[in-house]
């Protein structure tokens, strides 16, 4: 029996000997909105970036439908060895999407192209097959008049949409958003957003960093507030935002100016 | 200054010129393209997981890039062969020497151009499932390669010039006959003159594809 999709289970990070994330657990069901919101320097999106391994842990274990991760080669006491091999990997990104803050398209590649790759080098899909999901996609994210433009020719929201038509097109279990909107001009927040919550709404598993407090208020069926490198206080939307337990919650929302429920 | 300039005898030299400018342009083009090939290597050496091949690499560009491509000639003729047991003709101790020169260069123009490309390539591409090898063959090395275009071009023009250093080694290219031309007519200032401009001629276009190249990349920008 397993009612979670992705399980975490002790997860520290280290960069060097600056321990960023410093034990968390957490349990995601199949269906679930959750954002994660925090200072900066909380580990928010180095915890996110865990998730789908652009960093490796350094301690703990992460279980994709109720299969470990990696290898575990060694135990040297408490601490476990665990071998990440480059296919398991690619394996587990395949189901992780991730859209990034700075998009990371790619800039000798069309719209159409950029969300093709994936769908032809990943998973072995003809062109054509891949053309038809791109096309699909992409028309998802209100860019079906965009298919042969370049991403130096869109605007900043435009280029996030192809990112996040780039993700979905994988059809992957669980999607990532890394600050998806901060490095948008603010006029062009809102599209992004809509994006994003129209995607909720088909019942996908997402995880969410952001500062747009205000968003994850509507769109959350759960929020994480991390704090030093731990999950502070979790709870729904409402809890949280509503009547937080803590006092450093309590302190953070209210600081969040722009924020108004 | 009363000097006779006799220009004719340029034009009765044509055909000599004209087999040096052959074996001036083969010379380039093979050690260019061998250069390039071994570039590329050098720098995936350097690039590599193993330490080893990173010390390898690394030492191979700076030993080749920091001794004179003369003395590299040279010693590829008259050095190498003790060690081989076996002469080599002077057209392939040149094209060794200035392929194993032009090839640190490369490697370096490679490696830095690789480099430029952010790191959030490697992340975006990773992040749906890409492997490296496909990440390197399909999203980095493009971008790598419009961006060193210029970089390139130039490393051509390099290459055409030092060419000129096999007619030392008595390579038949357009210096050797040159040389020879100016020794039997006793006319050095006709006949090396010709021979400068007929260099810029070969190497005037390969410089201005440089440009162009540098131009076509800031447009693109």
């Amino acid at each position: 029996m397993k009612n979670h999709i992705l399980k975490v289970e002790g997860l520290t990070k280290s960069f060097g000997t600056n321990q960023v994330l410093k034990g968390i657990d957490l349990d995601i069901a199949p269906g679930e909105r959750i954002a994660i919101i925090g200072g900066s320097g909380s580990g928010k999106s180095t915890f996110l970036r865990c998730l789908n391994f652009m960093e490796t842990l350094t301690t703990g274990a992460i279980y994709l439908d109720g299969t470990r991760i990696g290898r575990v080669v060694g135990k040297d006491g408490d601490k476990e060895s665990v071998v990440y091999s480059p296919r398991t990997l690619c394996d587990v990104r395949k189901r992780v999407g991730m859209v990034f803050q700075q998009f990371n398209l790619f800039p000798h590649m069309s719209v159409l192209q950029n969300v093709m790759e994936g769908l032809v080098t990943v998973l072995g899909k003809s062109k054509g097959e891949a053309r038809q999901i791109a096309e699909a996609e992409l028309t998802k994210v209100a860019l079906h008049e965009k298919l042969d433009a370049f991403p130096s020719q869109l605007s900043g929201g435009q280029q996030q949409r192809v990112a996040i038509a780039r993700a979905i097109a994988m059809s992957p279990e669980i999607l990532l958003f890394d600050e998806p909107t901060s490095s948008l001009d603010p006029e062009l927040v809102g599209e992004v957003l809509r994006t994003i919550n129209t995607l909720g709404e088909e019942g996908r598993t997402m995880l969410l960093v952001t500062h747009e407090l205000g968003f994850a208020y509507r769109f959350a069926t759960r929020v994480l507030f991390l704090y030093d490198g731990k999950i502070h206080e979790q709870g729904t939307a409402e809890e949280i935002f509503k009547n937080p337990q803590s006092e450093r919650t309590r302190a953070f929302i209210a600081r969040s100016s722009e924020f108004s429920l | 200054m009363n000097y006779q300039w006799d220009f004719g005898i340029i034009w009765s030299s044509m055909p000599v010129f004209g087999r040096g400018i052959v074996v001036t342009i083969e010379l380039t083009l093979i050690c260019l393209v061998l250069g390039l090939i071994l570039g590329m290597l050098l720098s995936l050496a350097q690039m590599s997981r193993v330490r080893a091949l990173q010390v390898a690499g690394r030492s191979f560009v700076e030993f080749f890039r920091n001794i004179p491509a003369l003395i590299q000639l040279i010693w590829f003729f008259y050095a190498f062969p003790i060690l081989i047991g076996a002469q080599l003709s002077p057209f392939t101790a040149a094209v060794l020497g200035i392929t194993l020169n032009t090839g640190a260069y490369c490697a370096e123009i490679y490696r830095s151009g690789i480099q430029s490309i952010a790191r959030g390539q490697w992340e975006g591409a990773r992040a749906i499932g890409m492997s490296d090898k496909a990440i390197f063959r399909r999203i980095i090395l493009p971008q790598v390669f419009d961006r060193m275009l210029p970089a390139f071009t130039n490393r051509a023009v390099e290459v055409a010039k030092i060419t000129s250093l096999a007619s030392v080694l008595s390579v038949h290219d357009l210096m050797y006959q040159g040389r020879l031309l100016s020794a039997t007519y006793y006319r050095p200032l006709e006949i090396l003159t010709a021979v400068g401009i007929l260099y810029l001629c070969i190497i005037y276009p390969l410089s201005f594809a440089s440009m162009m190249a540098e131009r076509h990349l800031a447009r693109k920008r």
